[in-house]
């Protein structure tokens, strides 16, 4: 089912968290509402599921208005960052709760959880309670409750950001396959751009209470909107007065047309990426990832001079937008001179 | 050597305690056996006590009733809600508490008074006495005991968070539902632990049901008052049984407590 929300304004007190956001999501796709921590994305996801009210705006779900619904109305499915598992009911209980509200016959019921707990592969599980199973096996009861209602849209805030890193990133995995299985329309929120890149058909950036910008994983990647977008999904680094980012640069050990010289001020190898800053008269010294191999081919050592040139099909962006500076995680410690420690952060931007 | 400290300390504390709490408590019950069974029976075969009994558990059970269904409500509004006054609110929650029970039942005399209490006076008119009368004394012990209900549930709403009830809401739940179902589930031991103190005082409130009651013997008089009328009579026995009897009540409600406190404790460790 698809939503649409218009010209969405939502304030806490003196705290604008959107300002005037309009979003449409396509039926059956999978999106990610992305940006910093406190930049609106998940006051979006509750005015979506009803779990807040929007100041003003309008939200429709599959073509009707659910502005003034109540949550219980809006056919919603909704996953908390920390599960908000039942503490006092079963697993299977839990996953049964929405089908008893409903009063559905009982047989039906037990047929649906135990299909439901198969699908997460929880059918082990159903008679123990929510503190015996650890986090990732309770976000996977916490799915399959809100799927047991057949929502017309399914909703994760922040849904494996309390699970430590493996765990993450096997429900990610796993959360993709299901999408694909179940094709619910589903929007989830997140503040890590690989796991938006890597999950969602459709990303909306969101930073301020704004959106940045909206498209495709790769449309994001290869033609972001301004700085902000272009910073938040990856390490940007300055080249010529232009953002790039440092896999998109050229190191050349000759020189030629339109390459910057420069000289090696730093090498730091980590696995298969060689990251070397190189001063550049005048400007902020440029950061930039070569594997090992190229590395070693260039056979460039610190004090070298080598020469600088955009990668052939490189996004980039003019730098001298001041859009950027506030919240763009990594572009402040690029600008101030700190491009090695910008490159070793930026794989996970947090703001 | 390094045991010698705490060993002290605990004689201290023990021998505190026995002398302020246990020991005299215990001559409460030894005291009311002093001249065997026989007087014992003879104070509960006596009507103005058995009534006295009657209206305290009247009291004591409209008090518990009204202060679960109201601070269960009041609680639910401190912690959920966000309003101008809030917490003007929560500070008058713990008024009861501070303030002398004697205070409470003359403000409330002050109100109630059928001669020129404010609503007092129109209630009088239409029949309804409060004071010297069953009402005011439900009014004065339920005002008593107000804040041990509230007390108790707050925090575990506090710990418990909205997530819950948001997901509950998600899944169709409407607002009674979810109230009943999860709210109520998570807090009931907070709950059933302010009950019992609620009850506990409620039993052996004395100064302010003092006040509103008028002490009339055989109709407005609670087992409270009526110890200490057998007491100033110089019917020891009398007096010692009917306390000995609150006194019981009261050992049986924090046995419970400290049970329930066991069991919690078992649970989240």
């Amino acid at each position: 089912m698809s939503i649409e929300i218009r010209d969405v304004t939502k304030t806490f007190g003196s705290f604008t968290a959107l300002d005037d956001v309009s979003v449409a999501i396509r039926p059956g796709s999978l999106t990610a509402l992305l940006g910093p921590s406190g930049g609106g994305k998940s006051t979006l996801l509750r005015i979506i599921a009803g779990l807040e009210t929007a100041d003003s705006g309008v939200v429709t779900i599959d073509g009707a208005d659910a502005t003034r619904l109540p949550p219980q109305k809006r056919g919603v499915g909704f996953v908390f960052q920390h599960y908000a598992a039942f503490p006092h009911m079963s697993v299977a209980r839990n996953v049964a709760f929405g089908l008893e509200i409903r009063k559905r016959p009982r047989e039906e019921v037990r047929a649906r959880v135990d299909e439901l707990l198969r699908l997460v592969h929880l059918e082990q599980f159903g008679d123990r309670m929510p503190s015996q199973l650890s986090g990732g096996q309770r976000q996977r009861m916490a799915l399959a409750r809100a799927l047991a209602v057949e929502p017309s849209v399914l909703l994760l805030d922040e849904p494996f950001g309390a699970l430590d890193a493996k765990v993450r990133k096997e429900l990610r995995d796993w959360l993709r396959r299901l999408h694909d299985e179940v094709h619910v329309t589903t929007v989830f929120v997140t503040h890590d751009q690989e796991e938006a890149l890597e999950v969602a058909d459709e990303i909306v950036v969101i930073s301020q209470g704004r959106v940045e910008q909206t498209g495709s994983p790769d449309a994001l990647y290869d033609r972001p909107a301004n700085p902000f977008v272009m910073s938040f999904l990856g390490p940007v680094t300055q080249l010529g007065g232009r953002l790039v980012r440092p896999h998109d640069i050229e190191v050349l050990g000759i020189e030629v047309r339109d390459a910057v010289a420069g000289v090696v001020a730093d090498i730091q190898r980590v696995g298969n990426e060689a990251r070397v800053r190189v001063g550049v008269g005048g400007a902020p010294p440029v950061a930039v990832v070569l594997t090992r191999a190229e590395l070693r081919a260039l056979g460039a050592r610190v004090g070298d001079t080598v020469w600088l040139r955009l990668a052939a099909g490189a996004a980039t962006l003019p730098v001298d937008d001041a859009a950027v500076a506030p919240s763009g995680p990594t572009l402040p410690a690029v600008a101030g001179g700190e491009g090695g420690r910008a490159l070793a952060g930026a794989s996970s931007p947090r703001g | 050597m390094a045991r010698r400290g705490p060993v002290v300390l605990r004689a201290v504390v023990i021998a505190y305690l026995v002398l302020l709490v246990a020991w005299p408590v215990s001559l409460v019950f030894t005291g009311a056996f002093a001249n065997g069974l026989a007087p014992v029976l003879d104070t509960f075969r006596d009507p103005l006590v058995l009534n006295a009994l009657r209206l305290t558990a009247i009291a004591a059970g409209w008090a518990v009733v009204l202060n679960t269904v109201f601070g269960v409500g009041v609680a639910l509004l401190l912690v959920r809600r966000t309003f101008p006054g809030r917490r003007l609110l929560a500070a008058l929650v713990d008024l009861p508490l501070a303030v002398s029970p004697v205070v409470v039942g003359l403000a409330i005399a002050l109100v109630y008074g059928a001669r020129s209490g404010w609503l007092g006076v129109p209630l009088a008119n239409v029949g309804l006495d409060i004071i010297y009368s069953t009402p005011g004394i439900v009014l004065a012990t339920t005002f008593i005991a107000l804040p041990l209900v509230i007390r108790e549930i707050i925090p575990v709403l506090e710990e418990v968070g909205t997530e819950q009830e948001q997901a509950a809401r998600s899944l169709g739940a409407g607002p009674w539902t979810t109230f009943r179902r999860i709210t109520l589930p998570a807090i009931r031991w907070g709950l059933v632990y302010g009950v019992v103190l609620c009850l506990a005082r409620a039993v052996g409130e004395f100064g302010a049901v003092k006040v509103v009651s008028g002490n009339l013997i055989g109709r407005t008089q609670t087992a409270t008052l009526t110890v200490e009328e057998l007491y100033m009579n110089f019917d020891r026995e009398g007096a010692f049984a009917v306390a000995a009897t609150l006194a019981s009540v009261s050992i049986i409600a924090i046995a419970i407590v400290g049970l329930l406190r066991a069991r919690t404790e078992r649970r989240t460790s």
